[in-house]
């Protein structure tokens, strides 16, 4: 079965329906799907709830999806990034899921590995634990989360080869990883597809079995907060 | 009082050689700067790194290295990448030493709000929950009292929490203060901060 596919709308061509699940990828804007979330962006695809750490920002992004109004609700640990997004939420009109980062991670990685609920510490005695399973274990209270199963997993990878193994760069891998195994279907996109046999086994993050479409593309990168130091004179 | 920078030094000496130490956004992130000579410590990035380095040289940043506060930082030679769910596998399973943290409030049986004002400001707790209940010690760095004057060293939050029960140690402008049974414990004021002047700026019950 071919796996590549040539650009982010034939990657997503059939997957796509409204009031659907998708699992994305990223930390802030390092490590984004920002080919695929422009292809759902084109799809017009409506309702969507999208698990992401952070919700992009104004026009990049998740911002995009944002300001189509293609979203429903976000499940999401922190989205202080983004006015539209605020703006939205505070008139009612997108629905907000806070996660506290972790618990969000494991979820994702937990629906991926066909575990349907895990017990934490985290948000223990705060609102993150209202209506929540309460268990003790060896003295210590912990809550009851739940695996999340995405119907789509769109991730960011560096490298990739043809049998779907992923290579990621530095801080970019993130969420991408445990986004990607939580997909029914995961679409990957990346900056470089390479021959089979042209990366270590050794070295591979994701092995393939977690993926099924991989489209290679340009893309944009951006930085969302430049830190420098002077060089010494 | 302490500055900024002094609150950040002060914070630096609770760290101790061979610990895996998270450092929060803002005052906690100058400790950096302040980690003291033969103590070698390695700082954890929730967003998936061990072994943060320095800021980049103008021009040699990299969009895909940056820090849990979006800020483009460097690699180190002992730097490790991992996932999200191992970043935070290391946290809930009580790898890393200890988190030093901002706070907006503390109250005397340590529980810590800093992470939303209900109809103000909603930006989520992003990793801080799984922090406080994960991590061996949390030390809060934070302003004694308000921009009115009010004391944010409470003894009970008005604001929703982000843990309960998961403070150790307050770091202030005025002073440190330990969180033991019954309540605050005085380690030490600023300079130039009497006791007085410390308990006066402190809501919460302090206990000799």
């Amino acid at each position: 079965m071919k796996k590549i596919y040539p650009n982010a709308a034939a990657a997503l061509d059939g997957l796509l329906f409204d009031g659907m699940l998708i699992a994305s990828g990223g930390f802030g804007l390092c490590g984004i799907p920002e080919l695929l979330i422009a292809g759902i962006r084109d799809a017009g695809t409506k309702n969507l709830t999208i698990a992401s750490n952070n919700a992009g920002v104004d026009g990049f992004g998740l911002g995009q999806l944002l300001e189509t109004r293609q979203v429903k609700k976000m499940i999401s640990s922190y989205v202080g990034e983004n006015a539209e997004f605020m703006r939205q939420y505070l008139s009612g009109e997108l629905e907000l899921e806070f996660n506290p980062q972790g618990t969000l991670a494991e979820r994702l990685r937990a629906g991926g590995a066909g575990i349907p609920g895990f017990y934490t510490a985290t948000g223990v005695g705060t609102v993150i634990a209202d209506g929540k399973e309460h268990h003790d274990f060896n003295g210590k209270t912990y809550i009851l989360e739940t695996g999340i199963i995405a119907d789509l997993a769109i991730v960011k990878a560096w490298k990739a080869d043809p049998s779907g193994n992923l290579v990621f760069r530095k801080t970019a891998r993130n969420f991408n990883p445990p986004a990607a195994t939580s997909g029914k279907i995961c679409v990957v996109e990346v900056e470089e597809i390479v021959p089979l046999g042209a990366l270590d086994p050794d070295t591979i993050h994701l092995p393939g079995i977690y993926v099924h479409r991989i489209v290679q593309g340009q893309h944009e990168k951006r930085i969302e907060n430049r830190t420098t130091r002077k060089k010494e004179a | 009082m302490w500055d900024r920078n002094q609150m950040a030094e002060r914070a630096g000496r609770e760290l101790q050689d061979g610990w895996y130490v998270n450092l929060g956004i803002g005052i906690p992130t100058l400790v950096a700067n302040y980690i003291p000579e033969g103590v070698n410590v390695t700082l954890q990035s929730e967003n998936g790194m061990l072994g943060m380095g320095p800021f980049p040289f103008e021009g040699e940043e990299d969009p895909d290295l940056i820090n849990a506060g979006k800020q483009t930082i460097t690699e180190l030679p002992q730097t490790a990448y991992f996932d999200s769910a191992q970043s935070f596998a290391m946290i809930r399973g009580g790898k890393i030493a200890m988190a030093i943290l901002g706070a907006m409030e503390v109250a005397e049986n340590g529980d810590l709000a800093n992470w939303m004002i209900p109809g103000k400001l909603i930006k989520g707790m992003g990793g801080a929950m799984d922090l406080v209940a994960g991590v061996g010690r949390v030390v809060v760095v934070m302003d004694h009292t308000s921009k009115h004057g009010e004391s944010k060293v409470l003894r009970a939050c008005t604001l929703p929490l982000t843990g309960k029960a998961v403070v150790n140690r307050i770091i202030s402008n005025l002073g440190v203060l330990d969180v033991v049974p019954g309540g605050l414990k005085i380690v030490e004021c600023a300079e130039g901060v009497t006791e007085a002047e410390l308990r006066a700026a402190t809501e919460g019950t302090i206990v000799d």
